[in-house]
C-alpha cells in the first residue's frame, strides 16, 4: 500500500533513516485514546444519536460540542498519528472536499465531514467518529486557524477568499491575515495561485504547491491584501508594488484538460462547469502530495455527480429540476455562468438566515441582466430583496411563490434550473426530495 | 447642472468603495430618474483615472480597510470632488465613504486623518462591539430603512444636521442620530443598498440637481420597506451611546 504521508516527509523520512515506520500506515488512534477522550467520544456519540432520534436535525454539532465540553483538548489527541488534509475557501469547499477524500480513498479508507458540518463541533466530531488513518475536513474558512493549530495538519488546501457573510467575516484581508498567522510554519500548502489573498495566506509555509484555480470574481482582488496598493492584473498574472504577485503554478487547466508536473490527463468531471473544474484541480495535487497518482485520482473523482444535494436533478410529475447552490457573489456568477448556458426557466430562493448573512446587499454585486427574457419565480423568506434586485436589473415580469413547489407550479414543464443560497438550497433539497426522487 | 439634458451619476473608484452593493445606489437613481423620462447615464470611476468634474451625483460607498486608505488619497490628490460639489454637484457617502467626505476620520490604522471636508463631521471609533444589524430611523423623506455594519462613529458640527432620528440600531453612535445632510451633500452609515430601500431618500438626490421630480411609486419596493421595518422593529430599541471613547480620539 501507497503511504498516505505527504511525498516530502516520506522523503525526509527516508532520508532520517526511519521510513519504515513513517511510510507504513499510521497506527489507528481509536486505540491511543485517552481515557478521557474516548469518554467524551461515547456521550457526544449518545448526545447526537437522541438528537436524531428527537428530530433535532442530524445531530454531529450537538454530538462535537457534548465532545469539547467534556474534553476540551481532545482535537490534538484526535488527529495525533493520522495524515490530516484541510480543506479551506470561500467557495467550493464542499466539493473539493468530496473529490479529495475519493481520490485518498482508492488508497486507504478516510474519514471526513461530508455532512457539511465545518466549524469547530462538525470537526471534532468527523474527527473522533472513526479512526481512519487519513482524514480530510471541510474547515470553514473563519476556524481555519483554530484548525491549523489544533490538528497539525500535514496538509491545506486553499481554494479562495471573497466576501462571504460580511456581518460575520467583516474583511476578506482580515480573513487573510488571520490565514497567514496560523499557516506559518505550516507543512504543506496547496493553493490557488490566482488569489493575492490566498497566495498572501501562504507566505510561510514550508512547502507551497500552486494551482492556477482561477477566480472569476475579482473585485475582492483589485487592493494587495497585505499593503493596500493597487494589484495590476494582466494576462500573465497579477502584482503588486510591493513584492506580491501570483507566483508560478506548477498545476493548471486547458479546457478540460489538466496539466501539472509531467502530466496532462482529461478531467471529464462528473460535475458541470469551470469552478468545479479548478475544484478537481486542486483535489488532484492534494492527492499527488500525498502519494496518490494523479491517474488514480481523477478515475475517482470522475465517479463523484452530486456532492450534498450539489447539481442533484430532482425528477417530479411536471418537472425536471436541477439544483445549485449560489450564496455569495463569487458562487452566483459561477452559477450564471452554468444556468446561463441553458434557457430554462428559474427558481431563484433566496433566505438571510444565519449562515446565509444577514445583509444581502451584496445582491447588487451579481450581474442578473442576463437573465432578462427568461421566466423567473422568485421565493424564500427575502423573496422580496429578490425581487427587487431583479426589477433594478431590467427584469419586470417576475413571479413570487411561497416555496420552490409552488413556484416550479408556476412554470411550463419541463427542465428548471433552481437556484439557491444556504437554508433555501436545504430547504429546497428537502422539499424536492419529499416530491420526488432525485437522480 | 444637468448638462444637455441628460443626468450624470459618477460611482465613484466602485473597484475599491463597493463592498457592500454599493453600485445599487447607482442603479436605484437611474431606475428612478428612467421613471420620470430623465436620461440617466452611469459613469464608473476608476481611481487611476481623473474623477470627472462633470458629474451632477456622485456615489461615495464603502470599503475595507486597506481600499478605504487608497481611495482617501486618490480623492485627495485632485480635489476634484470638492470642485463638482462646488460647481452644484449632489454627492452621497456610505460607510467609509461617509468618513471619506468627513472633516477628520479615524483611520483603519487608528490615526486620525484629514477628510474631504464637505461635511462639517468628525468620525471617530464606537468604543463598544461592531455595530452590526437592521437599522431603522425617521427622516424628512420618510422613514430609512438599511443595513449597519461599521465600527465608526459621527460628532456633527454645527454646520450639519442628522440625516435620520434613530429608531433602531447604532447609526452615529450618540443613540440618536444616523447620518448627516450639508447642503448638497448626504451621508449614512446604511447599506441595502440604502437608495434601493428608500426611495424617498433616492429621489431627494436627484430633486437636488433635478428639481422637483413627479411622484413615483415602485409596489416592490414599498413591499421590502415595510418588511425590513417589521424586521429592524423586531430588534430591541436604538442602541445606547458609548459614551468613553478611546484615548486616541480627539474632542
Amino acid at each position: 500500500m501507497t503511504s498516505l504521508l505527504p511525498q516530502h516527509r516520506r522523503d525526509a523520512a527516508a532520508a532520517d533513516g526511519v521510513a519504515a515506520d513513517l511510510a507504513g500506515r499510521p497506527r489507528p488512534p481509536a486505540v491511543g485514546r485517552s481515557r478521557r477522550v474516548a469518554t467524551a467520544t461515547r456521550l457526544g456519540h449518545l448526545a447526537e444519536v437522541s438528537s436524531r432520534l428527537s428530530g433535532l436535525g442530524a445531530g454531529g454539532v450537538i454530538g462535537g460540542r457534548v465532545l469539547l465540553a467534556l474534553a476540551p483538548g481532545a482535537v490534538p489527541e484526535l488527529a495525533r498519528g493520522r495524515s490530516l488534509a484541510l480543506v479551506s475557501g470561500t467557495n467550493g469547499k464542499t466539493t473539493t472536499t468530496a473529490l479529495l477524500a475519493a481520490a485518498l480513498r482508492t488508497q486507504a479508507p478516510v474519514d471526513t465531514n461530508a455532512d457539511g458540518a465545518n466549524t469547530q463541533a462538525g470537526m471534532v466530531r468527523a474527527l473522533a467518529a472513526g479512526d481512519a488513518a487519513t482524514v480530510v475536513l471541510e474547515t470553514d474558512e473563519g476556524w481555519l486557524p483554530w484548525a491549523v493549530r489544533q490538528t497539525r495538519a500535514s496538509t491545506t488546501v486553499l481554494l479562495n477568499l471573497s466576501r462571504d457573510q460580511l456581518h460575520r467575516h467583516h474583511e476578506v484581508a482580515h480573513v487573510a491575515r488571520a490565514w497567514r498567522d496560523a499557516l506559518d510554519g505550516a507543512e504543506h500548502v496547496v493553493a490557488n495561485a490566482d488569489d493575492p489573498a490566498v497566495v498572501l495566506a501562504c507566505l510561510g509555509a514550508r512547502n507551497r504547491t500552486w494551482v492556477a484555480a482561477g477566480t472569476r470574481w475579482r473585485e475582492d482582488a483589485r487592493v494587495c491584501p497585505r499593503c493596500g496598493h493597487e494589484i495590476v492584473s494582466d494576462d500573465g498574472g497579477w502584482r503588486c508594488r510591493c513584492g506580491l504577485c501570483r507566483p508560478r503554478p506548477q498545476w493548471w487547466t486547458e479546457g478540460d484538460d489538466l496539466v501539472g508536473p509531467a502530466t496532462r490527463l482529461t478531467l471529464g468531471l462528473g460535475l458541470p462547469g469551470a469552478a468545479n473544474r479548478a475544484n478537481a484541480a486542486m483535489a488532484v495535487a492534494a492527492a499527488a502530495g500525498l502519494g496518490v497518482s494523479p491517474e488514480g485520482a481523477l478515475g475517482a473523482m470522475r465517479t463523484v455527480r452530486g456532492v450534498a444535494g450539489r447539481y442533484e436533478v430532482f425528477a417530479t410529475r411536471t418537472h425536471s429540476a436541477r439544483l445549485t447552490l449560489a450564496k455569495n457573489p463569487a458562487s452566483w456568477l459561477e452559477a450564471l455562468d452554468m444556468v446561463g448556458a441553458r434557457s430554462r426557466p428559474l427558481v431563484l430562493a433566496f433566505n438571510s438566515d444565519g449562515v446565509d448573512g444577514r445583509d444581502p446587499s451584496w445582491l447588487y454585486d451579481v450581474p442578473f441582466d442576463g437573465l432578462a427574457g427568461r421566466p423567473v419565480v422568485v421565493t424564500g423568506r427575502r423573496a422580496t430583496d429578490m425581487l427587487v434586485r431583479l426589477e433594478m436589473a431590467g427584469l419586470h415580469d417576475v413571479r413570487r411563490a411561497g416555496d420552490v413547489a409552488a413556484a416550479l407550479s408556476l412554470l411550463p414543464a419541463g427542465e428548471v434550473d433552481v437556484v439557491a443560497n444556504y437554508t433555501a438550497f436545504q430547504e429546497a433539497r428537502r422539499a424536492l426530495g419529499h416530491r420526488c426522487h432525485g437522480r | 447642472m444637468v448638462a444637455d439634458s441628460a443626468l450624470t451619476v459618477v460611482l465613484v473608484y466602485p473597484e475599491l468603495l463597493g463592498t457592500y452593493g454599493d453600485r445599487g445606489n447607482a442603479v436605484a437613481l437611474r431606475r428612478r430618474a428612467d421613471a420620470r423620462g430623465l436620461d440617466c447615464h452611469l459613469v464608473e470611476a476608476a481611481v487611476r483615472d481623473p474623477l470627472p468634474r462633470t458629474g451632477d451625483v456622485y456615489l461615495v460607498g464603502g470599503g475595507e480597510d486597506a481600499a478605504m486608505l487608497l481611495a482617501w488619497e486618490g480623492l485627495r490628490s485632485g480635489h476634484r470632488l470638492q470642485d463638482a460639489v462646488d460647481a452644484g454637484a449632489a454627492c452621497f457617502g456610505v460607510c467609509a465613504g461617509f468618513q471619506l467626505l468627513s472633516r477628520e476620520f479615524t483611520g483603519p490604522d487608528g490615526e486620525p486623518h484629514e477628510g474631504l471636508g464637505l461635511l462639517d463631521v468628525r468620525c471617530g471609533r464606537l468604543d463598544g462591539p461592531r455595530a452590526v444589524g437592521e437599522v431603522l430611523a425617521d427622516s424628512d423623506h420618510g422613514f430609512l430603512t438599511g443595513f449597519e455594519n461599521h465600527q465608526g462613529d459621527a460628532h456633527l458640527g454645527a454646520g450639519t444636521a442628522p440625516l435620520g432620528r434613530l429608531v433602531r440600531g447604532v447609526g452615529n453612535g450618540d443613540g440618536r442620530t444616523e447620518g448627516a445632510v450639508q447642503g448638497r451633500v448626504l451621508a449614512s452609515y446604511l447599506h441595502g443598498p440604502v437608495l434601493v430601500r428608500n426611495d424617498g431618500l433616492a429621489d431627494r438626490l436627484l430633486e437636488l440637481v433635478t428639481g422637483p421630480l413627479a411622484p413615483f411609486r415602485d409596489p416592490a419596493v414599498l413591499r421590502l420597506r415595510q418588511e425590513r421595518r417589521a424586521a429592524a422593529l423586531s430588534r430591541p430599541g436604538a442602541r445606547h451611546p458609548h459614551l468613553r471613547r478611546r484615548s486616541s480620539h480627539r474632542p
